[in-house]
């Protein structure tokens, strides 16, 4: 039964996350609240691994999000459930139309679907930073300055041109350094 | 059915998806040259092509290019195994490392290492949603979009699927009466 339900919401993220791995980051988010399969610190961690592993990042997280609700038949049902609607939609594109990436209601409709997935993808990157900042001690909410600081520096950091063109594996074991030595 | 066709498109995109970092852009001069230089399954142009295909459709834009390569290539099934062999070496290594991580995840040196990373990847993706703000706003209505975007997906129970398919129907809604004021 789990293995329909994996199928049936990876065929549905598989369907509506346009524009790249990250897009799919929203829709995982939903997850979290429909279901217990991994909660929010877990998919932070899952973000992690997935860009500090080969492969597109879209299916990392997938597979490892399908890996978390039902282990490896959970993983691959997920990941070819992401997969099929674009098999699908791919081969048509690539059979009946041509130029489709020129098209004018395509080019329209990219228009204004382009700041939705900024919007809807900040807002999930905003919850998964209120779960990293922000601690709940006896009914009183904290705001853990240290890990303010850390994720204010690296983000200044990732301004600076040179820095900004490294690979995010460099980042993320930078964190993983930083973390052990704060004791985070 | 050319299987020696499938198991190359197959073992190529295997290669391609085990040996690079991040997909999207970071995988297309893998891409060129496997498939332009190694195999000439199609020119540099066409790769392009197909990658902006791929952006503009759902799904992850690498897969949608093996996929599109492997159609051309051999049908259906060459698009099928295309698909499979980019997928395939995360699924190898993503359930390796989960369940190595499921062994050690108690540890609290691990932990420690987490909680830093987990801060660290938050200032990479609030990085990565500046610079598609940048990208994505380049006028008022889009602007005006990613607030109303932000509004549904903070305050409101609108399934996240409904917020794109709202927003590419307001694209094509605004581009229309544009041309109709215009001409």
């Amino acid at each position: 039964m789990i293995y329909l339900i994996l199928a049936y919401e990876f065929f549905k993220i598989g369907l509506f996350s346009i524009g790249g791995g990250m897009a799919t980051l929203p829709f995982l988010m939903d997850l979290t609240n429909k279901y217990d399969w991994f909660t929010v610190s877990e998919l932070t961690n899952m973000v992690a691994i997935s860009e500090s592993t080969p492969g597109p990042v879209g299916i990392n997280m997938a597979t490892y999000a399908g890996y978390n609700a039902a282990g490896v038949p959970g993983a691959i049902v997920a990941t070819l459930a992401l997969t099929a609607p674009a098999l699908i939609i791919i081969v048509l594109i690539a059979k009946f139309l041509e130029n489709f990436s020129e098209n004018k209601n395509v080019k329209a409709a990219f228009y204004g679907i382009r700041p939705a997935v900024a919007a809807l993808i900040g807002y999930a990157v905003w919850e998964l930073l209120k779960i990293a900042i922000v601690s709940v001690v006896e009914g009183n909410v904290q705001v853990n300055v240290v890990n303010v600081a850390v994720c204010g520096v690296t983000f200044a950091l990732l301004q600076v041109k040179k820095l900004g063109k490294l690979h995010p594996l460099v980042w993320i074991a930078a964190g993983a350094c930083v973390g052990v030595v704060l004791g985070m | 059915m050319n299987t020696r066709k499938l198991a190359e498109l197959y073992v190529s995109f295997f290669k391609i998806g085990g040996l690079t970092f991040g997909g999207g852009l970071a995988m297309l001069p893998m891409l060129q040259r496997e498939v332009v230089q190694k195999h000439s399954w199609c020119t540099e142009e066409e790769l392009l092509d197909i990658y902006a295909i791929g952006q503009c459709t759902p799904g992850i834009i690498a897969v949608n290019t093996a996929t599109y390569v492997g159609y051309k290539q051999a049908g259906f099934i060459g698009g099928v195994s295309g698909t499979l062999g980019m997928v395939s070496p995360s699924l190898i290594i993503i359930c390796l490392v989960a369940s190595i991580l499921q062994n050690f995840i108690h540890m609290p040196v691990v932990l420690h290492a987490l909680a830093g990373i987990r801060i660290v990847v938050c200032a990479l993706m609030l990085n990565t949603v500046v610079s598609m703000m940048k990208k994505g706003i380049i006028d008022k209505l889009g602007a005006l979009v990613f607030l109303a975007a932000f509004i549904l997906a903070c305050f409101t129970p609108v399934p996240t699927a409904l917020v794109i398919v709202l927003s590419g129907v307001t694209g094509i809604i605004a581009k229309h009466l544009e041309g109709r004021r215009s001409s």
